[in-house]
């Protein structure tokens, strides 16, 4: 096992350096000026936009800056942002709390919610408990989050003014007034959140467990007198949970990579808020840094999944 | 029996994460527990539905706490902020989170006057101030200025903040209002001259308004040059700057949200109502608006850059005032006087490549005069844009009173019957040549919403517009390696917003002279993107350079603007005011052309 896990890092370095020589072509090609908010200004003529350039290294070709950027990355050194002219980093580590306060308490949530669902939905196949999940998935799987969002913000925040529009990233937990605002504010973007995570994995939950509820060994379990609620959770469940947990951990990346669409809406702070906002400033660096993280989660997760398989299935070995 | 009992165990498994679930979605009940810290911080505001049994137990201290004066203004940015820094910013928001602290030694207030802040009065010819000859401002400063960490303001923090930006390796934004200073001399302890490179009419370019604050010498001392960039300390500077105004910072996460409190060491700190200043970024103008208008969370809402049609019913909710006025820009088509037919190969657009047809005088004002300007106003802006028929519109003393643009499709018609250019199915053409055109903008409700006005005006004269929209970060980036930025101008027409970047016009009308054209050869990087030249033009502004008196200069500017409109050099479609919204509560926010939003926020109050 130790061998495979170490195998399987080696192999993702060449991977994961493939992975960000491609982000910086592909950024380096994008259009874009760091400076272009302030195009136009008489007061900021072309030239000084192009002296920004020069300073930033925008003008050395594409392959010098991205050795650059590799060989400080070495180094430990994320770089500088070039819309607030400090460290990537901090910038970086400022958003992982909100993102996982919001996108990771939803994805927790839609976790939590969606296994039982899925398991009663495929236990009771046809009932109408099971119509009214699958109703409710398709529902959350095909009505985007711009509009959902939209929606709920109109309704609770406009209308009936339960929740605020503005999300406020100073808030603590520090009082039980700070923590009721903290629930208010995190109310609707994870409540979209939520409806979007859970429809998927109920889905996968439900098909999961209806691939095993025919098979023979359950018609044995039953057989030999074993309650149906232990065959489903011990015997059904455990086997229904590969694929589940492969989507689980795949998944997890993903709240890193924040909800870019939600947390914008809901001026949520978090890593996909400035994810987006650096793109559209041009901010090089950010994006190399919130890309490149991802990158390495997704290799990982996938790492971790696999070795999973082993964990859950005796028949899977590592050698 | 025990086939019932799995349901049952699920359904626990179900509750107890819907009981999860219900911690984020709270009840309503639960609101107004959750209201009452707001009430305090805001207590003019919003939460009034709730119980008064509740909160008056969790208000009745607050209450004693807060005297008349206090609390937290909330102000929302569509666009975050993202450095302190002025003189390195990267937008509007930059210039207006730097504004909350930092100062410069004059701001422009909504009517373009100056208004003294780190200065004690204004210079001028009369006071001895400007010298005559044109070479030289001298400024007297506020006696016993202090930085908010209790230091000494002096004149070294004047001359070192001109160091730090004339050197081209820090990569100041506003490098160019440096530029023209020869040096800066300390006459006294609160008498500063500042000497230009070469006599200029306009003597508040550096060190007014939002371009012009001022930095501590002793916190920025060390990163003059490349490491205003990359050294730690510098870095850390450039998100907590140090300054002179009533606020000083207490948090910032970049890209996010800035929270200021009072500053001891403001000279009127006595003056100053608000406890705590917030400006949140992030989000869209639409729910912006909402916030100030139909919730009321925040105080002030900048730049309400919505279409019409949206915004009328958010403003209607009638929490908010509207403020609008000056000039945000002119919105205006150009007009390509080169060619930029691709089968030019490197010749496309290139000055010495005449249009085929829009060279013609008498297309181009057939297309001025079809254009319908009210329509784009009543349509798209309402309360944000007023039809104008000026290419400067501000301040108010330039603004062209001679220019005419009303709609006349009749007279477009026959000027085009006249100089030959005969319908020919539905586009008119003339010796081969029919008119077509692109009119390229960038992507934009608005400017979508204007594009298809602009198309079906024209198609009635016969002028057939083929529309094409570029994204905004392409369009403006000046990117050299691509086609579709504004400045190549690889299209016929071309439409977006521009305006003066002070009171003085000079610099704005320097944008339509022969020596500014853009072409390869100076890689597109100046002004006149059209490629419009003018023997009068170029005369009017060699004469305007000369001159230094202000009456005569404003006269000249008109008649630059005129021979523009005369010569339909562009077309000037819409005097741009985007307002900003305001709780009907806050006292204070005004409009303002020439300096940031924020220009008077000591002053703010409820």
């Amino acid at each position: 096992m130790s061998n495979y896990i170490l195998r399987r890092v080696l192999l993702s370095v060449p991977t994961l350096l493939a992975i960000s020589a491609i982000i910086f072509a592909i950024l380096a090609l994008a259009p874009g000026d760091p400076l272009s908010q302030l195009a136009l200004n008489p007061g900021i003529p072309e030239s000084t936009r192009q002296l920004i350039r020069t300073q930033f290294g925008l003008d050395d070709p594409w392959p010098v800056r991205y050795w650059k950027w590799l060989t400080s990355l070495l180094r430990g050194d994320w770089g500088f942002s070039f819309s607030s002219r400090s460290p990537v980093i901090d910038i970086v580590m400022q958003r992982v709390p909100q993102t996982l306060q919001v996108v990771g308490f939803a994805y927790l949530l839609a976790v939590v919610l969606a296994i039982p669902i899925g398991i009663l939905a495929a236990v009771r196949q046809y009932s109408w408990f099971d119509q009214l999940a699958t109703v409710f998935s398709f529902v959350g799987f095909s009505v985007p989050s711009f509009f959902t969002g939209l929606l709920l913000m109109l309704v609770f925040a406009v209308r009936l003014k339960w929740f605020p529009i503005v999300y406020d990233s100073l808030l603590g937990f520090g009082s039980g007034a700070e923590v009721m605002a903290q629930l208010r504010q995190m109310a609707m973007p994870v409540t979209v959140l939520v409806v979007q995570q859970t429809a998927a994995l109920t889905r996968f939950t439900r098909s999961a467990m209806l691939d095993n509820l025919g098979q023979n060994y359950v018609r044995t379990a039953r057989a030999k007198g074993l309650p149906y609620q232990r065959v489903v959770l011990r015997h059904v469940f455990s086997n229904s949970l590969t694929p589940i947990v492969t989507l689980v951990a795949i998944s997890i990346p993903t709240i890193f990579g924040g909800a870019i669409i939600t947390e914008n809406l809901f001026r949520v702070n978090g890593l996909g808020a400035l994810l987006i906002t650096s793109i559209n400033n041009s901010d090089t660096p950010v994006v190399m840094a919130l890309s490149f993280v991802f990158a390495v989660l997704m290799v990982f997760s996938n790492l971790v999944a696999d070795v999973m398989y082993g964990v859950l299935d005796p028949r899977v070995r590592y050698d | 029996m025990k086939l019932k009992a799995l349901p049952t165990s699920i359904a626990v498994l179900v509750l107890s994460a819907l009981v999860l679930g219900a911690c984020a979605a709270p009840a309503p009940a639960a609101a107004p527990a959750a209201a009452a810290p707001e009430a305090t911080a805001a207590p003019a505001a919003t939460e009034a539905p709730a119980p008064t049994a509740v909160p008056a137990a969790t208000e009745a201290p607050a209450a004693t706490e807060a005297p008349a004066a206090g609390g937290k203004l909330k102000i929302l940015y569509w666009q975050a902020v993202t450095t302190l820094n002025p003189h390195l910013g990267t937008g509007t928001k930059d210039f207006d989170g730097a504004t909350v602290i930092l100062e410069p030694l004059a701001r422009r207030n909504e009517l373009d006057e100056l208004v003294p802040y780190l200065a004690a009065e204004i210079p001028s010819v009369a006071n001895g101030g400007i010298a005559a000859d044109g070479t030289s401002v001298t400024w007297k400063l506020r006696p016993g200025l202090k930085w908010s960490d209790g230091s000494d303001f002096t004149i070294d923090d004047i001359i070192f903040t001109w160091d730090y930006c004339k050197d081209e390796a820090t990569a100041c934004t506003t490098l160019s209002n440096f530029q023209p200073i020869k040096a800066i001399d300390a006459i006294d302890a609160t008498t500063v001259k500042i000497t230009w490179t070469e006599p200029r009419a306009d003597p508040f370019i550096s060190f007014v308004g939002a371009q012009g604050m001022v930095l501590q010498k002793k916190q920025y001392g060390a990163c003059i040059g490349g490491a205003a960039l990359t050294d730690a300390a510098c870095q850390a500077a450039n998100i907590a700057p140090i300054g002179t105004n009533a606020y000083k910072l207490k948090d910032f996460k970049p890209g996010d949200v800035v929270l200021y409190d009072r500053n001891p060491n403001f000279r009127d700190a006595d003056k100053v109502y608000f406890d705590e200043v917030e400006i949140k970024g992030g989000g869209d103008a639409t729910s912006a608006a909402r916030a100030v208008c139909e919730t009321g969370e925040v105080d002030f809402s900048w730049n309400l850059q919505i279409p019409k049609a949206v915004l009328e019913p958010i403003l209607a909710a009638g929490k908010c005032d509207s403020i609008a006025g000056g000039s945000f820009g002119v919105e205006r088509v150009v007009v390509n006087f080169a060619n930029p037919d691709p089968a030019l190969g490197d010749k496309r657009s290139e000055p010495d490549q005449p249009h085929p047809f829009l060279v013609d005088l008498a297309v181009r004002k057939a297309i001025n005069l079809a254009i319908d300007r009210q329509a784009i106003a009543d349509q798209m802006y309402g309360p944000t844009g007023e039809p104008t028929c000026n290419t400067l519109v501000v301040p108010e003393a330039v603004n062209s009173p001679n220019t005419k643009c009303d709609r006349d499709v009749d007279a477009a018609k026959k000027l085009l019957d006249d100089a030959g250019w005969v319908l020919n199915g539905s586009v008119r053409e003339k010796g081969g040549v029919k008119l077509i055109t692109t009119l390229v903008t960038s992507i934009n409700t608005l400017r979508q919403g204007e594009q298809a006005i602009i198309k079906s005006n024209l198609a009635e004269i016969g002028v057939q517009v083929n529309l094409k929209a570029i994204d905004a970060g392409v369009y403006f980036s000046g990117d050299q390696s691509n086609p579709d930025t504004l400045n190549k101008f690889y299209s016929d027409l071309q439409m977006y917003t521009n305006g003066p970047d002070g009171t003085d016009p000079q610099a704005y009308l320097q944008g339509w002279t022969c020596a500014e054209m853009n072409s390869s050869a100076n890689k597109w990087q100046k002004g006149n993107d059209g490629r419009y030249c003018s023997k009068d033009y170029d005369a009017l502004y060699a004469q305007l350079k000369g001159e230094m008196d202000p009456a005569k200069r404003a006269e000249i500017a008109i008649q630059m603007n005129d021979v523009l409109s005369n010569d339909v050099a562009i077309i000037p479609l819409i005097n741009r005011r985007t307002p900003n919204g305001k709780l009907k509560t806050l006292l204070g926010p005004t409009y303002n052309t020439f300096d940031s939003s924020l220009w008077n926020i000591a002053a703010w109050s409820r």
